[in-house]
């Protein structure tokens, strides 16, 4: 199969072509691949390999996950393609990291704190700001009273665009002066969250590239002056990652991991051509779930994640 | 969290070496790791595939069969077939025109923005231009606020029109305003968008055929994966773009969406982006994009970063007190400051080749050197300019003032020892370069 031998296949067709081959589904090719056959044969190992890396699952992830069906196929005897989507659907579901939490059943679960505080972190651009209106929404839908805390106070006009998302939700924002301390936000946005009995809080920060050390650190102590308000908060550390990027997400993942102890990932931009596959490896490797998914610019653009669909739209 | 291609190649020639013999089937065992080090760094598969069978063909044309150095001749076909397939000469943007009108485009979050304010930064600063700064984005909540805010910090004016919800009517009237107030270049910021949305596409090709740029700009994170070829693709479909620009390069991404658009779309990178300052532009080096891709380093870059940070005549001062022996505490705690200036130092230390790995999770900040500057501190004046001066009871003092132990005092004295040593050695083997 591809890696094993691939360059024995001296055939290479030209680049657009096989790009537009990547649109068509895998478990099509899977199934033409087997028809008539008893066992996985290098072409499905080679078809399923070029699908899981072009949705950005990553080699290291893929190779897996090809090792675990091979096995799972010597040990059960396949017979069928249909049989076989099975067991290739198990096998990436299996690796998804299991929620935990109520709220990722239904915005209207019973919180377990109250206040209940999430933290939103990520590099820039991955669509924290926006994620935050999408889940005031859905909270305020479902019946909570949501506090927002604008703690992004670097990024030019990035609290004036919480506060439009604040009041299209209809919710308050807390907000200090651009360039003001984000801790100073954080610290006054649970403050009000609690004097006024809200049931949840959500604090955006700025954006930041995991390598830089100093702004890293800077996550920290917003974090560390958070659970001195309100003890064992906040209770979420929700990072953001965009769909559309590649292995970088690792990354950004452990640093982020490291710097705010993340305990969901949300994905965004879903709604385009990225498949946002380098989730799987990531859930796997750090132990998070992914709690939400982005799927456009509206209000009413994010869902609960769920694994089988997710799973699905990959090989689709 | 990848082995750079080096090393992996290392170790594989390491294999063949032990079987005595390099054949064929081993140069395609060395290629299947060139591969994977390629989609590590996000290059697209197909792309990849493509790009390593050019390779094959070529390594077995250049006989790297019977090399000396297998390893090191096959980096460097790897290394030249990259810089070669991401471009030759720089190509400069088009700001003929009176006024100049630049479109920018891309997905969103991609940088659009910011990267505007400072390509009007940089030509406002470095071409002697008069920008105007055109905000089209009326979608995203505060866009229009955000292009303000960056057109204030930077001195340059921004057009909008806080009622209108047609991009194409701000991008006409801006053109005349700039005629009217003597702008020689506009630049035009617009609303992120997905490459399937459709009545998206059609705004940005409406405005696009409404204002006829001369240079229209594809803006792309460089962190983006396997998805770079197919945004690539439809934009430049629709949109005919001149040329590409590539942000948030201060990361610590590979890159492979570089190598990926530039070969479904014969566009050059124009610019790329290092960081959220509206100074943080900078050409795109081929070159070293294809160091970066294969995980070896981006050493070039380092070092242009330290030239900046250095201030000549320091240098040169400097080097006059080095060689009448002269460099004291004071000139030690001058250097540590540049250092500190230029950066975070673990970003820095990152970009050298095999560092970067070994010092992956070390913590390695401005803190290190607070140890230093406290024992440089506690010295008094006349110590610190008659380092020999320092005898026991003298450490003592700062051992109390600077409460650090006295190992470590005198760590750093033998330490300051060396380094003297070592400088004057240097300068002596320089000297004759100096004066000639
Ligand atoms: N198509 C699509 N666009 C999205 C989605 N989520 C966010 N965006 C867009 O992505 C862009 C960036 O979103 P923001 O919410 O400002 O991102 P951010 O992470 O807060 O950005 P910074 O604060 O600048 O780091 C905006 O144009 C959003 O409208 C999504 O699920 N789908
Ligand atoms: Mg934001």
């Amino acid at each position: 199969m591809g890696f094993f031998n691939f360059f024995s296949k001296e055939k290479k067709e030209t680049l657009d072509s096989g790009l537009s081959k990547t649109k068509e589904n895998v478990f099509d090719k899977l199934t033409r691949a087997v028809a008539g056959k008893s066992r996985v044969d290098e072409e499905v190992l080679d078809n399923l390999e070029e699908a899981l890396v072009t949705s950005d699952v990553g080699v290291e992830t893929t190779l897996r996950i090809i090792e675990r069906i091979e096995e799972r196929v010597a040990r059960d005897k396949y017979i069928n393609t249909a049989e076989l989507n099975v067991i290739l659907k198990d096998e990436i579901v299996k690796l998804l990291a299991e929620n935990e939490t109520t709220t990722a059943l239904d915005f209207g679960a019973e919180l377990p704190a109250k206040p209940y505080v999430i933290m939103v972190v990520g590099v820039n651009g991955v669509g924290k700001t926006t994620t935050i209106g999408k889940l005031a929404y859905q909270f305020t839908q479902a019946g909570k009273k949501v506090y927002l805390g604008a703690a992004d106070t670097f990024r030019a006009a990035a609290i004036e665009q919480l506060s439009i998302w604040g009041d299209r939700v209809g919710v308050p924002v807390i907000k200090q002066k651009m360039g003001a301390d984000p801790a100073s936000v954080a610290y006054d946005t649970l403050m009000s969250a609690k004097t006024n009995d809200a049931d949840v809080v959500i604090i955006d920060t700025a954006g930041r590239l995991h390598n830089k050390v100093n702004l890293m650190n800077e996550l920290t102590k917003i974090r560390n002056v958070m659970s001195k308000v309100v003890s064992d908060t906040p209770h979420e550390v929700l990072l953001v990652l965009d769909g559309s990027t590649g292995q970088n997400a690792f990354e950004q993942a452990k640093q982020f991991t490291k710097a705010t102890q993340v305990t969901a990932l949300a994905i965004t931009k879903l709604d385009g051509t990225a498949k946002g596959g380098v989730v799987i490896g990531i859930s796997d490797q750090f132990k998070v779930p992914v709690k939400y998914i982005g799927l456009g610019e509206g209000l009413e653009h994010l869902q609960l994640f769920n694994k089988e669909e997710f799973v699905d739209s990959l090989l689709g | 969290m990848f082995e750079s291609l080096s090393e992996r190649l290392e170790r594989s020639f390491k294999i063949l070496k032990g079987q005595g013999k390099i054949t064929e089937i081993n140069v395609a065992e060395t290629l299947k790791d060139v591969r994977k080090a390629l989609l590590d760094a996000d290059v697209n598969y197909k792309v990849a595939k493509t790009f390593t069978d050019d390779v094959k063909a070529k390594a077995l044309g250049q006989n790297v069969l019977l090399a000396v150095k297998p390893n090191e001749l096959m980096v460097k076909i790897v290394h030249d077939e990259l810089a070669q397939l991401m471009g030759g000469e720089h190509v400069d943007i088009n700001i003929k025109g009176n006024p100049a009108v630049i479109l920018m485009s891309g997905l969103q979050g991609s940088g659009k923005t910011t990267f505007s304010g400072k390509l009007a930064n940089m030509l406002k600063n470095k071409r002697g231009k008069k920008p105007l700064l055109v905000a089209c984005d009326v979608y995203r909540p505060a866009a229009i606020e955000q292009l303000r805010v960056v057109g204030a910090q930077i001195g340059v004016p921004v057009y909008s029109e806080l009622d209108s919800k047609s991009p194409i009517d701000i991008a006409q009237n801006a053109i005349k305003q700039a005629k009217k107030d003597g702008n020689d270049v506009v630049i035009i910021d617009t609303a992120g968008r997905l490459a399937v949305d459709e009545q998206m596409m059609n705004e940005i090709a409406a405005i696009k055929a409404a204002v006829s740029p001369h240079e229209i700009l594809f803006v792309v994170d460089s962190m983006t994966g396997q998805d770079a070829v197919n945004t690539a693709k439809e934009f430049n479909e629709r949109l005919n773009f001149d040329g590409v620009v590539l942000t948030k390069l201060d990361g610590d991404t590979r890159g492979g969406a570089a190598l990926s658009i530039r070969s479904v779309v014969d566009k050059p990178i124009k610019f790329v982006g290092t960081g959220e300052k509206m100074e943080a532009i900078d050409l795109f080096h081929p070159a070293r994009m294809a160091d970066r891709i294969l995980g070896m380093g981006d050493i070039v870059s380092l070092v242009e970063r330290a030239q900046e940070q250095f201030d000549e005549e320091e240098a040169r001062k400097l080097s006059k007190k080095i060689a009448k022996n002269q460099f004291d505490f004071n000139d030690f705690m001058g250097q540590i400051q540049q250092i500190k200036k230029m950066g975070n130092l673990k970003d820095l230390a990152s970009m050298i080749p095999g560092v970067g790995k070994a010092i992956k999770d070390v913590d390695l900040d401005d803190k290190s050197f607070a140890g230093i500057e406290a024992i440089i501190q506690s010295m008094t004046p006349y110590e610190r300019e008659n380092p020999t001066s320092l005898n026991n009871s003298r450490k003592n003092r700062i051992v109390r003032g600077s409460g650090r132990d006295i190992q470590e005092v005198n760590r750093l004295l033998k330490q300051f020892n060396e380094m003297q040593k070592m400088m004057r050695m240097v300068q002596k083997q320089k000297l004759p370069n100096i004066k000639r």
